[in-house]
């Protein structure tokens, strides 16, 4: 599937004709809105709030931020995504301002930011005198300094690959958050990725993991854990017991017909005579 | 753009980052307009302590507002519906519509149209 990221920059990807037909699909509505409750539910507010949407767009994911009684200040680099907000009347101030130059707030004066499907266009450098590294970098040092102490940030985002992921995920750590990330239905198509970002200071007790106490159906993986006990155990290479057993696996949740395992899945040949 | 949202802005060049001049950003031929919306008293009290009372004094002045308290209102003065209400009014309701906004110190306008503020900086500027 093609990738808009990849065919032109945002600001002249989302012309007129993109954003009104985004703005439109119903099926895009659905999918934002389940995505800014999910990202609602991680930032856990307990008071009407000040709230950054990072890369508003239309305004879909504002709105019902918005409709929780909180105050959205929204940014975008897409002229016509404005526009449409602007007639869609939704309620929130509006910048015409480019993430990867930072945010023009100052320090402190943020609850919460929240940003749906935005963040990955940081990962694209238009011209020689920026990089996706300085460009995501701005944005996050920026996010960091405008929060407030205890302060959250819920970011879903669409990487392109594993080191897009880690790429974004390790630029806002090196800006200070501590930093999770939370995946919806994991190895499906419909999966989601929410980078959930906490500024230190606030209620929130241990680390990062705390964010996700209480909810129910979400397994932790401390990646930390793993990293230290590694030489215990040795990792499958490709051929070994392990490895068929995982790509048979993978092969059932695709709906393929699967020869059931046995003590003799994976064994060796050995010649006949 | 609500007064609320101005009162956190800064300038986003690189260079006003550190300078005290920068905050807060100037009004110049601003047009305003009155928007109502619903009246939250949990979000002003959330709010107050983060505002910059001084530079809501400096904005109130130069768009023409003839009463804004010297001080910024603390302890019982929030329990009291007009204060609260006053405050909604000048925070949440009102909206710069047209106009530009300056940075003190490096003199850089961000037009504000519709009530929408062009943030884009030319890169050298970044």
């Amino acid at each position: 599937m093609s990738r808009p990221e990849d065919i032109l920059p945002p600001d002249l990807y989302y012309n007129d004709r993109e954003a009104s037909l985004y703005t439109s699909n119903s099926r895009i509505k659905r999918v934002q809105a389940e995505m800014t409750h999910r990202a609602l539910e991680l930032l856990d507010l307990r008071t009407p709030s000040l709230i950054l949407d990072a890369g508003c767009g239309s305004g879909l994911s504002s709105e019902i931020i918005s409709a929780g009684g909180h105050q959205v200040i929204g940014l975008d680099i897409s002229a016509s995504m404005l526009d449409i907000a602007v007639q869609r009347d939704i309620g929130s101030d509006l910048f015409l301002s480019d993430l990867g130059q930072g945010v023009p707030l100052r320090a402190g004066s943020l609850d919460a930011a929240i940003s749906i499907s935005a963040i990955q266009w940081l990962c694209n450098a238009e011209s020689s005198d920026v990089s996706a590294e300085g460009r995501l970098r701005r944005f996050f040092e920026g996010l960091y300094a405008s929060l407030r102490r205890g302060g959250r940030a819920v970011c879903q985002f669409y990487p392109k690959n594993d080191a897009q992921r880690s790429m974004i995920s390790g630029a806002a750590m090196k800006a200070g958050f501590g930093a999770g990330i939370l995946e919806d239905d994991p190895g499906t198509k419909n999966s989601k990725l929410y980078l959930v970002l906490t500024v230190g200071g606030g209620g929130l007790q241990g680390d990062i993991t705390g964010v996700v106490n209480g909810m129910s159906d979400v397994d932790v993986l401390d990646a930390r854990k793993s990293a230290t006990e590694k030489g215990r155990v040795l990792p499958s290479r490709k051929g070994d017991k392990a490895w068929i057993l995982r790509k048979k696996e993978q092969m059932t949740r695709k709906g393929k017909v699967v020869k059931a395992n046995s003590k003799y899945t994976g064994r060796k040949r050995r010649p006949a005579f | 753009m609500k007064l609320l949202t101005a009162n956190f802005l800064t300038c986003a060049v690189k260079g006003c980052k550190a300078a005290a001049s920068s905050y807060p950003l100037h009004f110049k031929d601003a047009e305003l307009e009155l928007q109502e919306i619903d009246f939250q008293p949990e979000f002003i009290h959330n709010i107050i302590p983060r505002i910059d009372w001084e530079g809501l004094r400096v904005m109130a002045n130069e768009l023409g507002f003839p009463k804004i308290p010297d001080l910024k209102p603390e302890g019982d003065a929030l329990n009291d519906e007009q204060t609260m209400r006053d405050l909604h009014r000048v925070l949440l309701e009102t909206h710069v519509m047209e106009g530009r906004l300056c940075c003190g110190n490096c003199g850089h306008e961000y037009m504000i149209k519709e009530g929408i503020a062009n943030f884009l900086l030319p890169s050298h500027l970044v």
